[in-house]
């Protein structure tokens, strides 16, 4: 994916400065960015760099020990995260953000139908008529790739590229402007992974979709982002155009990682 | 012709009149008296003391009477009786430091100042059931020594001399003392009324709770740092007078638990408390109590919270036995109404189920 | 021996005044659960420990007080708290709907319409709705505080996925005032409709949990549903076999060993009321006699 469809000049969000440290111990430090709707941005870096504190920063879910992350709210406001109500902040994880965990059990009901889990954000905002809450599961199920005969399957009874597919249409079904990801295809088969990779991929084209996706595997980055953050003990060593950060690597720790040397 | 049910007043006053008949018992045996409850039966009476909350030996003993010697309803006759007294306060401190020991063990020192007194323990008697109990006794009178005045320092005060262990949290001069019989306890409860919750909770409870922890489900590394026994004085700050007055002296009995040490990068490595306090002797209550109130510490010291002894809402919500029992009892009530919607129900869904698999057959038929 | 006096209604006037505050706190948010420092009561835990300290509260020597139980006012447990109050406060007594001021009441809503100056006291176990759906006391409360619904109509999804309609046949969640869901105790769905716009003043105790909620007078109580999944009262095939009526809550009665069965009114004070008024059902042929009440 190598175009950047921009539909607004106005940036989504703005990290500026973010650090976090615990005790003595940096995460993640003095990391700025500007994402702008629409646009996909891989973070990579091996386990322990610090990505995943920052998406939990990015994400609302962890507050910075410093810097700020500014949303751009439906009604065209940039706010401050950290001046949200936690009422404003659940509100925004139940409409206008989507958050897809490495493990599907944590971001699913598993207990609860397919359909269910699809139809509970649309509840959540005051759907109250089942017929279109099902009809609208559904047709997520269909565009994710799940048979509708599955709806009313609890999703403990899915394999575990079924499960991930789920969780996005959970994540969708509101229509997000924003997608977090969290390494979305770990722990699945690589012939999984593949199909999974690519259903995501038209959809955000479809939907054109904001995503910041955490992951140690640079194929997903490759295939889904436009733009890549290369990150290393809790800094950003290098960003870029996606193709050309891969293809062209100016980083000796980058060139490592492309040249697939460090382990995960 | 059908006529409801009628007669349920006559009924209880019935059962009551025969309860009394069956706790009496056969009226050739002399009845209990409540001194021989109590001198005799002391231990009970100290767990009813400790779970009901209120230090009256004599109550305690008439309720264990009451209840058949059911100590749980024994328990909850004390507490319906304490929840209606007035209150005038809480009383200082007592200064368990001070305590006149009748049995003081430490497990982490061989010596400790003050020395180690072994007391009336059952420990290290062989577990014979001994046939001359089942006649009159009359035991030996205890062997006598020279009172000790030596002062009997808590154990986890020398260790806290060099800064081994982590202090006690200091309260707050004149902050007011939590009481989750006055207000509601509400999440994430601080540390006094967590204490407060499990000093009144169930022993048996908080005995499985305690051991779970030492089994791996979240387990600290316990020592039992200190469990005495013994006298402490009771005072009461009158604020008429402007000093504090002695009430009487209470039985104690405190275990401190020394458990696994913390450390970061600001601050040195020391061992951590788990505390247990209850009335007259009980140490199995307050062993599991101090494994508990560490347990329950898991949040505050940064430590995974995977178990069952860690969860304070569990363990708080769920350590009452006067709280328990009812609930769990109130199954014997009628559910009649419930049970009839649940029946309605039930008979329209397997109507419908089979309804729905007859069709099929119905069809064919037609064909 | 410190030998126990109690007080009139036998709480103390200070827990009695902490328990008012939070009555007034709880009418003042329709369908709120206030924490209450929940006092051990003389009766066990479960067995209606959060209606006696509301009633207890309230009670006044001028009430007349009513209880019942499964809408019985001759069932076991309603005797003893009506033999309790009567015994600590000395108020008068009374199974007529009508003719009391308070009903303290276990599972069941009377059948006759409530009254303007009536106060219906409910006994609680379990006060939180989402308390099945999630366990958790500081996630629950959450819920409530941001109005976060959304799990409850899950399960209600849930039903009529599997069921093909809602499968909760008690303790059926409502919406108080538009705002707060609230678990009206386990009263049959039937009940639901007379809490809405109720003339009466409900309140909710519920000991063991150490909450109190209410419905003011005339307030909007909406059971939970979906639009095209409407909620439904549930309908008895049959009248009651002693009284006819064909409006009211019905218990089952085993008659024999042959499963031969039954149906006649929960609420035997309005059953009764209606036999003295003349009616029949098809099994009461004869005159009604009053059974002997001891």
């Amino acid at each position: 994916m190598s175009e950047v469809t921009r539909t607004s000049d106005q940036p989504l969000l703005v990290a500026e400065a973010l650090s976090k440290s615990y005790g003595r111990l940096a995460a993640c430090r003095d990391v700025s960015f500007v994402l702008y709707p629409g646009e996909v941005l891989a973070i990579v870096g091996e386990s322990g760099s610090g990505k995943s504190t920052l998406l939990q920063m990015l994400s609302a879910q962890l507050a910075p020990s410093a810097g700020h992350v500014s949303y751009r709210m439906r009604d065209g406001v940039l706010r401050d995260l950290a001046d949200l109500g936690e009422a404003e902040r659940r509100f925004l994880f139940r409409t206008d953000w989507g958050y897809v965990h490495q493990d599907p059990a944590q971001g699913l009901r598993m207990a609860v139908s397919a359909g269910a889990n699809v139809g509970e954000r649309l509840m959540a905002v005051g759907w109250n008529h089942y017929g279109r809450i099902r009809q609208t599961a559904s047709s997520w199920l269909e565009r994710v790739e799940i048979d509708v005969a599955r709806i009313d399957d609890a999703p403990r009874t899915y394999s575990g590229g079924m499960r991930q597919r789920l969780q996005i249409a959970r994540n969708l079904v509101t229509e997000p402007r924003l997608v977090f990801m969290d390494e979305p295809t770990g722990g699945l088969d690589v012939s999984v992974q593949a199909r999974l990779l690519d259903m995501m991929r038209s959809l955000v084209n479809e939907l054109g979709l904001a995503a910041i996706v955490v992951t140690h595997d640079l194929a997903v980055a490759r295939l889904l982002s436009h733009r890549v953050m290369v990150m290393k003990e809790g800094r950003v060593i290098e960003t870029g155009l996606t193709d050309q950060v891969l293809d062209d690597p100016r980083e000796p720790y980058t060139q490592l990682l492309v040249s697939s040397i460090l382990p995960p | 012709m059908y006529v409801a049910v009628k007669g349920g007043e006559r009924a209880i006053e019935n059962a009551h009149r025969l309860l009394a008949h069956e706790r009496r018992g056969d009226r050739n045996v002399p009845e209990l008296s409540l001194a021989q409850i109590s001198e005799q039966l002391g231990l009970a009476v100290d767990r009813v003391m400790s779970e009901g909350s209120l230090y009256d030996r004599e109550l305690a003993a008439l309720a264990i009477k009451q209840a058949r010697g059911d100590l749980i309803e024994a328990i909850f006759l004390v507490r319906a009786f304490r929840a209606t007294l007035p209150r005038f306060g809480a009383t200082e401190p007592v200064d368990t430091g001070a305590m006149r020991v009748q049995r003081r063990v430490s497990s982490t020192f061989k010596d400790i100042p003050g020395g180690q007194v072994l007391g009336p323990t059952f420990d290290y008697t062989h577990r014979l059931l001994d046939p001359q109990l089942a006649m009159a006794s009359d035991p030996d009178a205890p062997a006598l020594a020279e009172a000790s005045h030596a002062p009997t320092p808590r154990v986890t005060d020398i260790l806290g001399q060099d800064g081994l262990i982590e202090p006690s949290p200091q309260t707050v001069e004149g902050a007011p003392v939590g009481d989750l019989t006055r207000d509601p306890l509400g999440f994430p409860a601080g540390r006094d009324l967590r204490l407060q919750n499990l000093a009144r909770g169930d022993e048996g409870f908080l005995l499985a709770l305690g051991y779970s922890t030492q089994r791996g489900y979240g387990r600290n590394h316990p020592f039992a740092g200190e469990i005495r026994f013994g006298e402490v004085e009771v005072e009461f700050f009158a604020e008429e007078i402007g000093f504090a007055v002695p009430l009487g002296s209470i039985e104690l009995t405190e275990c401190q638990m020394v458990n696994q040490f913390k450390g970061s990068a600001t601050e040195p490595p020391c061992f951590t408390r788990g505390y247990g306090l209850a009335f007259g002797q009980s140490e199995r209550k307050t062993m599991s109590m101090a494994l508990v109130d560490r347990a329950l510490r898991a949040r505050e010291l940064g430590e995974d919270l995977v178990a069952p002894a860690q969860d304070e809402e569990f363990v708080l919500s769920h350590s009452d036995n006067v709280q328990a029992t009812g609930f769990v009892e109130h199954l014997k009530l009628p559910h009649y109404v419930d049970f009839q919607s649940e029946l309605g129900l039930l008979r329209k869904l397997r109507r419908e189920f089979a309804e729905a698999n007859a069709e099929p057959a119905l069809k064919e038929a037609a064909e | 021996m410190n030998a126990p006096t109690y007080n009139f209604a036998y709480l103390d006037e200070q827990t009695k005044r902490m328990i008012r505050r939070a009555i007034l706190k709880a009418i003042a948010i329709p369908g709120y659960q206030v924490p209450f420092a929940s006092r051990e009561m003389p009766m066990p835990y479960g067995w209606g420990t959060g209606g006696v300290q509301v009633t207890a509260a309230i009670l006044g020597p001028d009430d007349v007080l009513k209880v019942i139980d499964q809408g019985s006012d001759d069932t076991t447990n309603a005797i003893s708290i009506r033999k309790f109050f009567a015994k600590t406060a000395g108020v008068a007594t009374t199974t007529s709907t009508e003719a009391a001021t308070v009903i303290q009441t276990r599972h069941r809503i009377p059948e006759a319409p409530l009254q303007e100056g009536q106060v219906l006291v409910y006994q609680v176990p379990i006060p939180e709705p989402l308390r099945f759906l999630e366990p958790r006391e500081t996630e629950t409360r959450r819920m409530h505080a941001l109005a976060e619904y959304g799990l409850m109509h899950v399960k209600l999804y849930e039903d009529i996925a599997r069921f093909g309609h809602i499968a909760t046949s008690y303790a059926y969640p409502v919406k108080v005032n538009a705002r707060y869901v609230m678990d009206p105790s386990p009263t049959p769905k039937f009940d639901n409709p007379k809490m809405d716009n109720c003339p009466a003043l409900q309140l909710f105790g519920a000991g063991r949990e150490k909450r109190i909620y209410a419905i003011p007078p005339y307030t909007s109580v909406v059971s939970l549903d979906f639009e095209d999944h409407p909620f439904t009262r549930y309908k008895f095939d049959a009248p009651c076999a002693l009284c006819g009526a064909e409006d009211s809550y019905l218990d089952e009665i085993v008659t024999d060993d042959k499963g031969s069965r039954m149906f006649v009114c929960s609420d035997t004070d309005y059953c009764e009321g209606r036999q003295a008024a003349g009616h029949r059902g098809t099994q009461n042929a004869a005159p009604h006699k009053e059974g002997a009440h001891v």
